[in-house]
């Protein structure tokens, strides 16, 4: 069948199987080999996009129900040469070690930030609780996420 | 012995020359999305393997029908135990010198194991072929359970091996002084006794398992695309199994989302993509699922221990253990050869005992093969959770404090270098010290208090101490080596005429920070900026002979040869700037980056004009070659001995048993920290991991051997939400033999912490609830379990 799909901006039609799953589109139909899989039952969040602004994993979802929906991978986060906060935050905070978590975790950060730009420790901690990291104990994830609010508020603020 | 250098941090600065808190340098590419994980790998032609797998623990092979699969449009080839033997490939030896199956011919051993391996022109194809192949077992009778696999009439696993007519996978194995032990036993005040399970568990990397194997007929050459902890040991190991030529296989392992000791083995799965290319002629790739990860790779511990305490006048004197290991199906368990119980024998720990004796025995059942650490050195784990476990146990029936009775029965400083009663010579310490900084911060008079207080209100609240002791950085090549090969690691520092460097290390990171620490020994040694000096790892055509990353080794094994030839580099720098100075070389004195004529600190040359010399056209010094180089392959004189004290604070809701780890207070031991950023970093994970472990990581079965824990909807892995922020502190002893006085930290985290926590839950029951005892992990259901009265062991 054939689905069309804007992911990261950019529209692109391809003839795809009606079974594939929407992390095998983004991974090896289109090549963007951020987004990861780890596991098979929606537990790890390594997979996780926005579908239009809204953290999904996209293990759980099939290529064919995005049609005319918007797709942004872990790729669409620096923009222009310019880190996101999120990405300047993990850097900082030490929130990473393999990295094979990394880009489920801030593209959860980043929507987590979108809803509410001042979130206290317990909520970052609960909306990263649909991942897994193994290497990082969480705590500095949590710190660098706080980092990228912080850092947001004083661009907003020299902005005005 | 060598000399410990003065290596201590210096002030802290945000672009150290040197050791200090550096950011990472490979963040760069991984919050960008561009790592290179062994998935995100696709080479030209590359067809697609899936792995058939047993659905019984134990059964006769009848039959295996492939002709469905084969008439798939999609599907190359497929492979079976039949077509290995032709090849010589039917079986594999496993690390610990048993075999094991590479697909089961005869019978299968246990739930998951390999039967046939489909090769295809996609994943979804390969996948879908594996339900078009028809095998008949004939269902045999299992055995889960270490105990039973030992009765006279259980099944016999391995009728593979000759002479095998049990359940035995090795000897009885022992360590230590029984007799000693005995008159330790005969003279004591206080003995304890108790059945101490360490469950088995799984350390399930978020990035599975998974090769590309690539072999060009015409050349002979063989590439491999492989995330392994020890990529040259393994292309040895490739080089005897499969008959290669070592010389023309080439093992990448590119980005590694981690490995914890799972990514130590060779895996059939390999073996089978390897013969899949090499018959094929075209890329073969083969990733697993998480199912297949847990249930057919490097499972951990699995230990079932029955062991004694004793004290005499306020002190620990004695202990005893006898373990029965369980090895599953094959005895694939990883450890240097001479020790077939690793490490274990560690388990006097911290203190200053008479005596203890130790004796393991392993068998067989019809489980996944493994007992690869998962972050522990060789069973240091097990080692450290029953010592654990038993002091505090001892502490609670001798109505004593368990921090009192830790703090009597220490080994004292001045005792150092200090041989335990089962052989270790442990390096240096100060452990009343780093007990008493984690009491400060714990605030431990006050946590007791607290507790009192919530006793009289019904409410539950427990603190549990934890001091281990650690063996890492294995080992010194007149005593241990894996397979015959000896645990060193080399390192290669070439200094290119700019004064920027290329150190090349054997060491495997998977996570671990290596680009930028590794730089930062370089950058401490010989003041060139961590960011001008490059670590190269992971190519074995682009890296020395070594034994790769596990066991808590890089920093001590890997990390002492790039100081060490970081100092050979510095030794040839000053011949040439004595040359450079016409001066003599002992005249010259070192600062961070230069060398200078003594009395006359103005004339001197940096480490860049001394590079940019060693390739000119001007003289060097006599017998001297060009160049700014140098190899070594580093032999440790001993294990380093990190050590730490950890103290645990549970809450437990009365009416649920959920366990609650409020606050982790961790004060690690580690020698010389060259990064403390990333030292902390990993003690963070680690101690994760160890409430993973304590709360709700368990590989369990039933009694037909099914795997219940075979997904992460079973397999349960803290998130965010169950781990505390956790409370660190220091204290630096140096290792009097690493040349930076470094000991290696990866794993002391989840070794130390099971049983803190654990000890926690008990003290928060024992009062109230009489309960004296519980085994990993503290589910809710277990814990409840016990505070009725009826504990029961996992299954």
């Amino acid at each position: 069948m054939k689905v069309s799909i804007s992911i990261n901006d950019e529209k692109v039609s391809r003839e795809i199987e009606p079974r594939q799953l929407l992390v095998h589109f983004i991974r090896d139909t289109e090549g963007l080999t951020g987004t990861h899989w780890g596991c098979d039952t929606s537990n790890c969040g390594a997979c996780v996009v926005h579908m239009d602004g809204k953290p999904v994993k996209s293990c759980t979802i099939l290529a064919a129900m995005c049609e005319g929906h918007e797709i942004h991978t872990v790729e669409s986060l620096e923009v222009d040469g310019q880190l996101d906060p999120v990405q300047q935050g993990f850097h900082e905070q030490h929130a990473l070690q393999c990295g094979f978590c990394t880009p489920g975790m801030m593209m959860t950060a980043r929507a987590l930030l979108n809803e509410n730009p001042d979130p206290t420790d317990h909520e970052i901690r609960t909306a990263i609780s649909g991942g897994i990291c193994r290497c990082t104990g969480y705590m500095n994830i949590v710190s660098a996420i706080r980092w990228a609010a912080e850092h947001e508020a004083a661009a907003a603020k020299q902005e005005v | 012995m060598a000399v410990v250098e003065q290596n201590l941090p210096g002030p802290e600065t945000e672009r150290p020359i040197g050791f200090g808190r550096l950011k990472r340098k490979e963040d760069a590419r991984f919050i960008r999305g561009e790592g290179t994980y062994l998935d995100d790998i696709r080479l030209p032609g590359m067809v697609y393997g899936a792995v058939l797998r047993s659905p019984y623990a134990h059964a006769r092979i009848v039959s295996i029908d492939t002709s469905k699969a084969l008439a798939h449009p999609n599907v190359a080839a497929v492979v079976t135990a039949k077509d290995l033997e032709t090849l010589g490939l039917a079986w594999m030896p496993t690390i610990s010198y048993d075999t094991q199956a590479v697909l089961a011919g005869d019978k299968v051993r246990f739930q998951g194991q390999e039967v046939a391996f489909v090769i295809a022109t996609d994943e979804y194809s390969a996948n879908d072929a594996l339900t078009l192949i028809d095998v008949e077992y004939d269902p045999l009778p299992a055995v889960v359970n270490a105990r039973k696999a030992l009765d006279p009439d259980a099944p016999l696993i391995r009728d593979d091996k000759i002479g095998q007519r049990d359940n035995l996978a090795s000897p009885t194995w022992e360590a230590g002084d029984e007799a000693a032990t005995d008159a330790a036993f005969a003279e004591a005040d206080t003995v304890v006794v108790r059945d101490i399970i360490y469950p088995r568990c799984h350390p399930a990397p978020l990035e599975t398992c998974g090769i590309i194997a690539d072999f060009n007929p015409q050349t002979g050459q063989l590439d491999i695309y492989n995330g392994n902890q020890a990529p040259h040991a393994h292309r040895t190991v490739y080089a005897h199994v499969a008959g290669l030529a070592e010389h023309m296989i080439r093992i990448m392992c590119n980005d590694i989302g981690g490995g914890f000791g799972n990514k130590v083995p060779v895996y059939p799965g390999y073996v089978c993509a390897i013969a899949g290319s090499i018959v094929a002629g075209v890329p073969v790739k083969w990733v697993e699922n998480r199912t297949e990860n847990l249930t057919s790779t490097g499972f951990a511990r699995d230990y079932i221990m029955h062991s004694e305490i004793c004290a005499k006048d306020g002190r620990i004197t004695g202990l005893r253990a006898d373990v029965l290991a369980d090895h599953g199906a094959f005895d694939s368990t990883a450890q240097p050869t001479k020790f077939p119980a690793g490490f274990f024998h560690i388990v006097c720990g911290s203190y200053d005992l008479k005596a203890s004796h130790v004796k393991v025995k392993a068998v067989y059942t019809n489980k996944a093969p493994g007992g690869v650490a998962y972050r522990c050195s060789f069973r240091i784990t097990e080692a450290v959770y029953l010592v654990e476990r038993m002091v505090e146990a001892l502490a609670v029936e001798m109505g004593v404090d368990p921090i009192d009775l830790r703090m009597n029965s220490f080994i004292a400083p001045e005792q150092f270098p200090y041989e335990t009663t089962t052989g270790w010579t442990y390096d240096s310490g100060n452990y009343a010290e780093t007990m008493r900084v984690a009491m400060g911060i714990a605030g431990y008079e006050e946590l007791r208090r607290e507790q009192l207080e919530k006793r009289k209100r019904g409410e539950l609240m427990g603190i549990g101490i934890s001091f281990f002791t650690e063996g890492v950085g294995a080992g010194p090549r007149k005593h241990m080596d894996i397979l015959g090969l000896a645990m060193n690691d080399g390192a290669d520092l070439r200094v290119h005429p700019s004064g920027k460097a290329v150190v090349s290390i054997s060491s495997q990171p998977q996570g671990q920070g290596h680009e930028t620490t590794f730089a930062q020994i370089v950058a401490e040694e010989l003041g060139i900026p961590p960011e001008d000096v490059e670590v190269r790892a992971g190519d074995t055509d682009k890296s020395p002979y070594g034994l790769g990353t596990y066991g808590s080794r890089s920093t001590p094994v890997s990390g002492a040869a790039v100081a060490v030839v970081s100092r050979k580099v510095r030794d040839k720098a000053r011949m040439i700037a004595a040359t450079m100075l016409e001066t003599r070389p002992e005249d010259l004195a070192w600062e961070k980056g230069r060398w200078f004529v003594k009395g006359d600190p103005e004339k001197g040359a940096m480490i860049e004009e001394i590079a940019q010399r060693a390739y000119s056209g001007e003289p060097m010094p006599a017998d001297m070659e060009g160049g700014l180089d140098a190899q070594v392959i580093y032999d440790p004189p001993n294990l380093t001995y990190p050590y730490g004290a950890y103290i645990a604070v549970v809450d437990i809701d009365p009416d649920t048993a959920a366990v609650t780890v409020r606050r982790f207070i961790a004060v690690d031991d580690c020698g010389v920290r060259i990064n403390p950023m990333v030292v902390e970093g990993q003690i963070h994970g680690g101690l994760a991991e160890g409430v993973g472990i304590a709360l709700m990581e368990l590989i369990s079965f039933d009694e037909e051997g099914n795997c219940l824990n075979s997904s992460f909807m079973d397999y349960l892995i803290p998130t965010a939400l169950e781990c505390p922020d956790f409370e660190l502190g220091e204290t630096v002893t140096p290792c009097p033999h690493h040349p930076l006085g470094a000991k290696g930290v990866g794993e002391s985290p989840n070794v130390g912490s099971p049983p803190a926590i654990v000890n926690a839950v008990i003290d928060a029951l024992h009062e109230t609830h009489g309960v004296d005892h519980i085994d990993m992990p503290c589910t809710p259901a277990r814990v409840w379990a016990a505070m009725q009265g009826r504990p029961e062991p996992p299954q």
